[in-house]
């Protein structure tokens, strides 16, 4: 007879890992909202970076909206994106050069199911090199139980070989702020 | 210092299983990241899937994308008893030796302030794509389930739990 399996705990004895993966700094959205969301003054000893994130907007957007970040202060077009995403009812792509951010999340809208946030993982990969741009990888999506859902595969080029060291996020035009309880936390991951 | 990363649990099938369940899991984390590699039963053609906290109720949702052979495809379900987390409708590989490798993760799972979204990712011999999934509570995650609706997990699967915890 094919039973189930209860996994086990890891009990005492189990010597948890060095610390190769650190959290750096998090941000979390208080009462009334938050329009940007800034790492600063990232060091660069490590040798990638991860940004996980839950988020949600304040405007009265029925189904979604994108986040975005800039790094360095650098809001020229300087960017360049590309996505692959399926809605539920299509798969479809898109690419656009010389922007001025670079796409990294799927913001719900906060006229959207109540308490659902979208959510997003964003790879930054050798942030501190100075020899390539630099190029960002995210996977992001939501689903509210109704008609708006995404998920994403996006990618971002920053074509600058300065170390980064700052990192903002905004919600796309349209969308003025984080709402409460969307988060953001930065972690550092060493070679 | 305690480890930003680590690992909670793993289970490694002996012997094949329908189900394979984590529970008591801490809420001391931020992030739970599942780390699977699957391969079904001969004669299964199933996907892998996941329910929280003991809930077989119709509270979940979930849409997904995914490429294969004849292209990208996308598609969603709303109201469902399931997480999805393997794009669409297709197998866990049954090759002898092919198993399938999925990253699922439970963001902020223990928020009691949020409804649960979970993110995934997969790819199988001849397909890749990832799925974003709804659990329509604020209840914290204790319990993870994987299972297989018909059919079961091979000897070998593997199914691995890690903790990521934010300053």
């Amino acid at each position: 007879m094919i039973g189930n399996i209860a996994a086990g705990l890891y009990g005492v004895g189990v010597t948890p890992s060095t610390s190769s993966y650190e959290s750096i700094a998090t941000v979390t959205v208080g009462a009334g909202g938050q329009s940007t969301i800034s790492f600063t003054s990232i060091s660069s000893t490590y040798k990638h970076l991860q940004i996980r994130g839950i988020l949600r907007g304040t405007g009265s957007v029925a189904d979604y909206n994108t986040t975005t970040l800039t790094f360095n202060s650098d809001t020229a077009a300087n960017y360049s994106i590309h996505g692959l995403q399926g809605t539920g009812s299509s798969a479809g792509a898109y690419g656009t050069a010389n922007t001025s951010n670079i796409d990294c999340g799927t913001l719900t809208g906060n006229s959207n199911t109540a308490n659902a946030f979208g959510v997003t993982v964003i790879d930054i990969l050798d942030y501190a090199s100075t020899s390539k741009y630099k190029t960002v990888r995210s996977l992001t999506g939501q689903d509210s139980n109704n008609t708006y859902g995404i998920v994403q595969f996006l990618s971002g080029s920053w074509r600058s070989t300065s170390a980064i060291t700052s990192i903002t996020l905004k919600a796309s035009s349209g969308t003025p702020n984080f709402n409460q309880y969307s988060q953001f936390a930065l972690y550092g991951i060493k070679d | 210092m305690a480890a930003t990363y680590e690992p909670i649990a793993t289970t490694t099938l002996g012997s094949s299983a329908n189900t394979v369940t984590f529970s008591s899991i801490s809420g001391s984390y931020t992030d739970i990241v599942a780390v699977c590699s699957v391969k079904a039963t001969t004669g299964s053609d199933e996907v892998l899937r996941s329910q929280v906290n003991g809930d077989t109720g119709s509270n979940y949702s979930y849409t997904y994308v995914q490429g294969v052979s004849a292209g990208a495809q996308s598609g969603r379900a709303s109201n469902t008893s399931l997480i999805l987390t393997q794009a669409g409708n297709l197998a866990i590989p049954e090759g002898a030796s092919t198993f399938a490798p999925y990253v699922v993760q439970y963001m902020n799972y223990s928020n009691t302030n949020t409804f649960k979204t979970i993110l995934s990712r997969g790819a199988g011999v001849n397909q890749a794509g990832a799925s974003v999934s709804l659990w329509r509570s604020t209840s914290a995650i204790t319990s993870i389930r994987f299972y297989i609706a018909a059919g079961n997990f091979d000897t070998g699967s593997t199914f691995t739990l890690y903790g990521i915890k934010a300053a």
